[in-house]
């Protein structure tokens, strides 16, 4: 008798997923469908498809799903949300949706407490448009619009989005978690499932930064990609808990 | 219910809950406002959502959200406000989800200023947003028009799956009528909506998808085919608009909304004059009702086009007219809403007014 030890998750569709090799997009997709099928709640999920590298995932979540304009991925989830409060309503976006066009839709959802979960995959790049400077870019990361590296004279310096939103009211759970190594893969799961899991609880604005990679547009080998998230990337983004205020509301 | 006396704004906002408005998601711009804060008490003590959003931008984003969710939702705004939700109409015309957008006009371009204009006429019709698409705009000219308009507007919006926007001006906001709610509105043949993101507990076995994202070219011009089918449809079932005084008429005004009513006062004085003059008052802008100018007899020495614009419409009633007559063009811009003596004027010297 053999048995299976490991399959796709029900989660997800049969639709090849378009990520280049490597990439850790498909990682954090298998999290989230995983998590939405242990938790019972896929059959009611709505999932906002952002533009950027997964703007496919409206094809890849094997649940209804809407493709949001650029950035504003936040606002559809709210329109959802608000007359669909039963609903489990998640984005999955971008840094460059999130925290650079869309940064005002995703503070006031976050501000008016959204019952919804956001997925920020940061990449600290524009991956789709070909490697462009992203808000969330190093200082010194050479990309394709910082050809001699990211400079704060010029550019500012990377903007830190789970720190910012850790300040406001709304939000319910945050947490920046990262897909570079096994360990590290089994916590972000656990803090995805419980983002949908206080969704489901009504606790309000949840998100998840997933500090993630781009073989590609950075000019790496997958393997060397998670080895520069784990030693350039998490300096700049430490990974941990900013938010939880599911046991006071419990 | 009898007759009462309502303000533009708060009578489109009670049409629309008449309608069967679920959700209303918008932001603060004059000279709107009454249609937002009727709703925000009203909707809410009905159980019903408004939310006002940080943005224009975010509110007709969440407008998609909420119809693609299957609700009869709606906005409105004024030009500026308009402008910002162009991104977002393109994308729920192109993703055939029904809404109702509210558009009271002001004087523009830029912040311009805050009294009655026709200057969006453009931005109504032509759209700012991206692609071919159309939305089914209505231009009423009375309060009780403008209910009749938006209580039947979201049967319209899902019947043809299409965003219908009622453009209205300044004037119209704000100006008080004694009107009638409970008109009858036309009757459709409604499907469910079984396309709209429930969940799949709901349609199981089916996945719902919003999208208007095609990167296939030969799927996204099918795509463009089948949308042209629809706005085909929609002209050939969906314009309207009114005759008046069109038996040997020397002259024909063209003219809609606000302007049409002070074209009315200026036939009246025309006829006392002796100068016999009709009307073609597009109810629907788009779309346009070019067929009404085959009515107009070779006899009639012009047509007058009369917009709160410098000259907008001008184009279709070019388009419509088709090298028949002479056309000339009376406007009005920035917020300076003519006397009736003005037209009395440009008709009686329309020579002067010739502009093809
Ligand atoms: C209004 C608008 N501006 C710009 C673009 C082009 N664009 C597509 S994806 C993208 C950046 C996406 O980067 P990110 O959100 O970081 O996602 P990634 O591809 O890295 O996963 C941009 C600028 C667009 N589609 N729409
Ligand atoms: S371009 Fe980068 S982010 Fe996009 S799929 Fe490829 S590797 Fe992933
Ligand atoms: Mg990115």
């Amino acid at each position: 008798m053999s048995e299976i030890k490991y399959a796709k998750s029900k989660g997800l569709t049969d639709t090849p997923l378009t990520y280049c090799p490597g990439c850790a997009h498909g990682i954090i997709h298998k999290l989230v469908a995983e998590s939405l099928v242990e938790l019972g709640l896929l059959d009611k999920a709505i999932a906002i498809a952002s533009v950027g590298c997964s703007v496919f995932s409206y094809q890849f979540f094997n649940c209804d799903a809407q493709q949001a304009p650029h950035g504003r991925a936040c606002a559809e989830a709210t329109g959802i949300k608000r007359v669909l409060p039963d609903n489990i309503v998640f984005t999955y976006q971008g840094d460059g949706d999130l925290a650079s066009i869309g940064i005002a839709e995703t503070i006031h959802a976050a501000n008016r407490g959204e019952n919804i979960t956001v997925i920020f995959v940061n990449n600290a790049i524009y991956g789709m448009t070909g490697g462009q400077m992203a808000p969330t870019s190093l200082i010194g990361q050479k990309t394709t619009t910082s050809q001699d590296g990211r400079d704060f004279a010029h550019h500012g310096n990377p903007i830190h989005i789970s720190e910012m939103f850790a300040t406001i009211e709304g939000v319910a759970y945050l947490e920046r978690v990262s897909v570079y190594d096994p360990k590290h893969v089994i916590q972000a799961k656990k803090a995805i499932k419980k983002a949908f899991q206080y969704q489901e609880e009504k606790r309000g604005f949840t998100m998840i930064e997933v500090i993630s990679t781009c073989p590609v547009n950075w000019g790496m080998k997958p393997t060397d990609a998670m080895d520069w998230v784990k030693d350039k990337m998490l300096p700049v983004f430490p990974l941990g808990l900013f938010k939880d205020k599911g046991d006071q509301n419990a | 219910m009898a007759k009462v006396l309502m303000k533009g704004n708060e009578a489109i906002a009670l049409a629309a809950i008449k309608g069967g408005v679920d959700a209303f998601y918008g932001y603060p711009i004059t000279p709107q406002n009454e249609v937002p804060e009727y709703l925000s008490k009203h909707l809410i003590d009905a159980g019903k959502v408004f939310l006002q959003a940080e943005s224009e931008v975010s509110a007709i984003n969440m407008v998609y959200g909420a119809a693609g969710a299957g609700k009869r939702v709606m906005t409105s705004s004024s030009s500026p406000g308009i402008a910002l939700k162009q991104e977002g109409i393109s994308y729920i015309a192109a993703a055939e989800l029904p809404c109702l957008i509210v558009s009271v006009m002001r004087g523009g371009p830029g912040l311009g200023g805050i009294q009655p204009s026709q200057a969006d006429y453009y931005q109504a019709t032509r759209g700012g947003g991206n692609g071919d698409y159309n939305l089914i705009v209505y231009a009423p000219e009375s309060i009780q028009e403008t209910i009749d308009t938006v209580k039947g507007a979201f049967d319209t919006a899902d019947y043809y799956r299409n965003p219908v926007l009622v453009l209205v001006d300044g004037l119209i906001g704000q100006m008080m009528e004694s009107v009638d709610f409970d008109r009858p509105t036309k009757k459709r043949d409604l499907k469910p909506k079984d396309w709209a993101t429930t969940g799949t507990r709901n349609h199981p076995g089916r996945r719902n998808v919003a999208n208007s994202l095609h990167l296939d070219p030969a799927l996204l011009e099918q795509h463009n085919i089948h949308l042209q089918k629809k706005y085909k449809e929609i002209a050939e079932n969906e314009t309207q608009y009114e005759m008046i005084n069109m038996e040997n008429p020397d002259y024909v005004i063209v003219a809609y909304g606000t302007m049409a009513r002070i074209a009315r006062t200026a036939i009246e004085m025309l006829q006392e004059k002796g100068i016999k003059v009709g009307m073609i008052r597009p109810i629907t802008i788009w779309p346009y009702p070019e067929k009404a100018f085959d009515a107009i007899p070779a006899t009639t020495k012009g047509i007058l086009c009369c917009e709160l614009s410098m000259g907008q419409m001008l184009d279709d009633v070019l388009i419509a007219n088709n090298g028949r007559h002479k056309v000339g063009f009376f406007g009005r811009a920035g917020g300076m809403v003519p006397d009736p003596e003005e037209i009395v004027d440009a008709i009686v010297n329309f020579t002067q007014r010739v502009v093809k």
